[in-house]
């Protein structure tokens, strides 16, 4: 069922509204851009609300804008669409993110530019509702340019530190490399259907007799878009850039780097679900990919000291953890996951974000420890967090991720026979890992003594209310999963059932878990040098998770210096040697034959006389010889 | 009488005139081989003209005559504000615009 929904514009407008009016108020009234930008994000927030309660079971709100481009049988309009899937992405934006714009009023206080901050930051609200609202393929990749632009700009927030600026550099230069694919995808889509609108796409496919012969093609452009989602959502190999993003400020970090943006795209490969649907290679790389993202990811996670490198190691794993559901067709387990990662995760870099903001700017654990004291409201929504994304039942992780992993163990695809025990046994342990890297952070930060030197504080009640909420959210959110897979029924494919298991049994499955977390409690509150001795006997283990598995060197080694190396050859050789060859060559001629021509100019009038005399003899002569 | 003798004598004129206007230096003179040159054109003009029994070619020497007499305004005007400032009618003397 769909109907005409004009407010469904507001959505994404009212923060383009709020974008602007932060700046340009900003420029004189530098304290009210944060609270413009925040009502603007509660508006929009508010929107969203009533179009999900008017939204009825598996309808759908469309609006079309206006008829973009039609070149040839191509006819692309500016279609913003509502449905189920749209309506969860779009309430944890603009929820989440208002949540993060209050909690920024108080953690950018004193910044001097915080207008730019918080009209970036709205503009980022903007182009990611435009990226879950857009109909078609090319209205998405609008909103997915639009957030790549935002993050490249709020991670080099603070561009006088140059090693921040290049961060943002290398981010949107990774990201590149996936939209490059991403087009490709679009292009192919394009050339072989006729159209990139997602419904009218989903009816063709649907409609196509014979499959077999179409199923190369789909592979290719499932694999072209999953490229675009590895840029985006940081998986292996383009997953480089999000560790180095964690140079923004940290709600930034928050929104677009742990709650949003990076899930673009498992949303994208759930919105596109019809075409992987057909095409079981593509899943097989994606889940190959996706499970070595979250384990490596998540054991370089163990040997990081920045509380945000953490994290950030942390989100490309849970990130990993999204696309294994997506590979194995569990579309709503990935939204699943999606939605409770967003609660927890945001929870724990604003958490991470009051406890710099109490230590004035420290960010190395090492300098930390004994908050818990002193930050108790933090110390409580983080550990409640820590809990969630350890995936010990209750909390909200242990129904995504055993809803992952399971869906995980009964994937049927063919072309994993024999990698998938492999995969289920990576995952399961990636999932451990993950309880004891965040206790491990959790202790090093809360617990013992405190080692810095400064006089840490609670952060103040605007950065303590999100922080509180979010936890909340995060504690209980695991009871909803049934209720989401029956929220996203058709709009995504069914995928598996909801496993609702009491208290007691849930417990009893999270014991991995629980595992994790009480060693790392051990290790690193009551045994505090054990963890350097165990570091110290595997030395060569320690060293390859410390040095990020060299991944950054070996990409260094095989792609950036021989692109330097050729940059260099196009920049001397033909830039230097012929372009500008050329161009000084043709003033270089003019110049000459100048020279040569300017001895005739002698300024004689005898002379030109002369000469003109001579010419028209010649003419002359020419005339009469013809 | 032959149009031939017209037209050797427009010719001496004209060559004459061309010599001059090559040869002299003094600008005034070469003015008036200009004006000798357009004169033996006139000739030419004339002895066609009646050569054809038609009237345009007279017609012709009255406009050479108007551009003549236009010529001869401005071009004296030039050479007396040159003399004004360089005391010279010589033509070499006045090549110092050339870069």
């Amino acid at each position: 069922m769909m109907s005409v929904d004009t407010n469904l514009a507001l959505v994404p407008l009212l923060p383009l509204v709020g974008s602007l009016a932060a700046f340009l108020v900003g420029l004189k009234a530098r304290n009210l851009s944060g609270w413009i930008a925040s009502l603007a994000s509660i508006a929009s927030f508010g929107v969203v609300l009533s179009l999900f309660g008017k939204l009825g079971h598996g309808a759908t709100f469309e609006y079309n804008l206006f008829n973009w481009f039609s070149v040839g049988d191509l006819s692309v309009d500016f279609m913003l669409r509502f449905d189920a899937l749209t309506a969860v992405m779009c309430l944890v934006i603009t929820g989440v993110g208002s949540l993060i714009h209050l909690y920024s009023v108080a953690y950018m206080h004193e910044d001097e530019s915080k207008h730019r901050f918080f009209s970036y930051l709205n503009l980022f609200l903007f182009s990611m509702l435009i990226l879950v609202l857009g109909g078609n393929l090319l209205v998405l990749f609008i909103g997915w340019e639009g957030v790549g632009l935002c993050s490249y700009l709020l991670i080099g927030f603070w561009f006088k530190n140059l090693a921040y600026a290049a961060a943002g550099r290398k981010a949107f230069v990774v990201n590149r490399i996936g939209d490059a694919g991403f087009l490709l995808a679009i292009f192919m889509v394009s050339q072989w259907f006729g159209t990139i609108d997602f419904v009218e796409l989903a009816q063709k496919i649907g409609a196509i007799d014979n499959m077999q012969s179409y199923i190369p093609v789909l592979t290719i452009i499932g694999i072209c878009l999953f490229v675009g989602a590895a840029g985006k959502s940081a998986q292996i190999p383009l997953y480089v850039w999000l560790p180095d993003a964690m140079a923004g400020p940290t709600p930034v970090s928050a929104l677009i780097h742990a709650a949003t943006m990076v899930t673009a795209g498992v949303y994208m490969m759930a919105r596109a679900n019809f075409i992987f649907e057909h095409a079981p290679y593509a899943m097989a790389i994606v889940i190959v990919i996706s499970v070595l993202t979250a384990f490596i990811a998540g054991t370089t996670a163990l040997t990081q000291n920045d509380i945000k490198k953490v994290l950030a190691y942390s989100t490309v794993s849970q990130l990993g953890f999204m696309f294994m559901a997506a590979g194995s067709g569990a579309y709503w387990v990935a939204i699943f996951h999606v939605v409770t990662h967003a609660f927890f995760k945001a929870c724990l870099f604003l958490g991470a974000g009051s406890v710099i903001h109490g230590c004035h700017h420290e960010q190395d654990m090492r300098h930390m420890g004994g908050l818990a004291k002193l930050m108790p409201i933090t110390f409580v929504t983080y550990l409640l967090s820590t809990l969630a994304i350890a995936g010990i039942a209750p909390f909200s992780g242990y129904w995504s991720k055993h809803a992952i992993v399971a869906a995980l163990g009964s994937n049927t695809n063919p072309y994993l026979v024999g990698v998938l025990e492999i995969a289920v046994v990576l995952a399961s342990i990636t999932a451990v890992v993950t309880a004891f890297y965040m206790t491990r952070s959790l202790a090093m930060t809360f617990f013992g003594e405190y080692r810095g030197h400064e006089h840490p504080h609670e952060s103040p009640i605007l950065m303590t209310a999100p922080l509180v909420i979010l936890a909340g959210l995060a504690t209980v959110a695991g009871y909803y999963g049934g209720d989401l897979a029956h929220y996203l029924e058709g709009v995504l494919p069914k995928g598996p059932y909801f496993h609702k298991e009491s208290i007691g049994e849930a417990l009893s499955h999270s014991w991995t878990a629980i595992a994790g977390v009480l060693a790392a409690l051990v290790l690193y509150t009551k045994l505090r040098e054990i963890p350097g001795k165990i570091y110290k006997a595997l030395a060569p283990i320690g060293n390859l998770l410390t040095n990020k598995y060299y991944l950054d060197e070996i990409f260094g080694a095989l792609i950036v210096r021989p692109l330097e190396g050729l940059a260099r050859l196009l920049w001397i050789k033909v830039d230097q040697g012929i372009v500008d060859g050329t161009v000084n060559g043709t003033a270089a001629v003019v110049d000459v034959s100048g020279e040569v021509v300017r001895s005739f100019q002698t300024g004689q009038i005898r002379t030109y006389m002369v000469l003109m005399f001579l010419g028209m003899v010649a003419l002359m002569a020419l005339y009469l010889a013809l | 009488m032959a149009i031939s003798n017209y037209l050797a004598l427009a010719a001496a004129l004209f060559a004459i005139g061309c010599f001059g206007v090559m040869s002299r230096r003094n600008t005034i003179v070469v003015f008036m081989c200009i004006e000798l040159m357009l004169n033996a054109v006139n000739l030419t003009f004339v002895a066609f003209s009646k050569m054809h029994g038609e009237l345009s070619g007279q017609i012709g020497v009255f406009f050479v005559m108007v551009v003549a007499a236009a010529e001869a305004a401005v071009g004296l005007a030039i050479i007396i504000s040159v003399f004004r400032s360089t005391l010279s009618v010589e033509t070499p003397d006045s090549s110092e615009l050339r870069l």
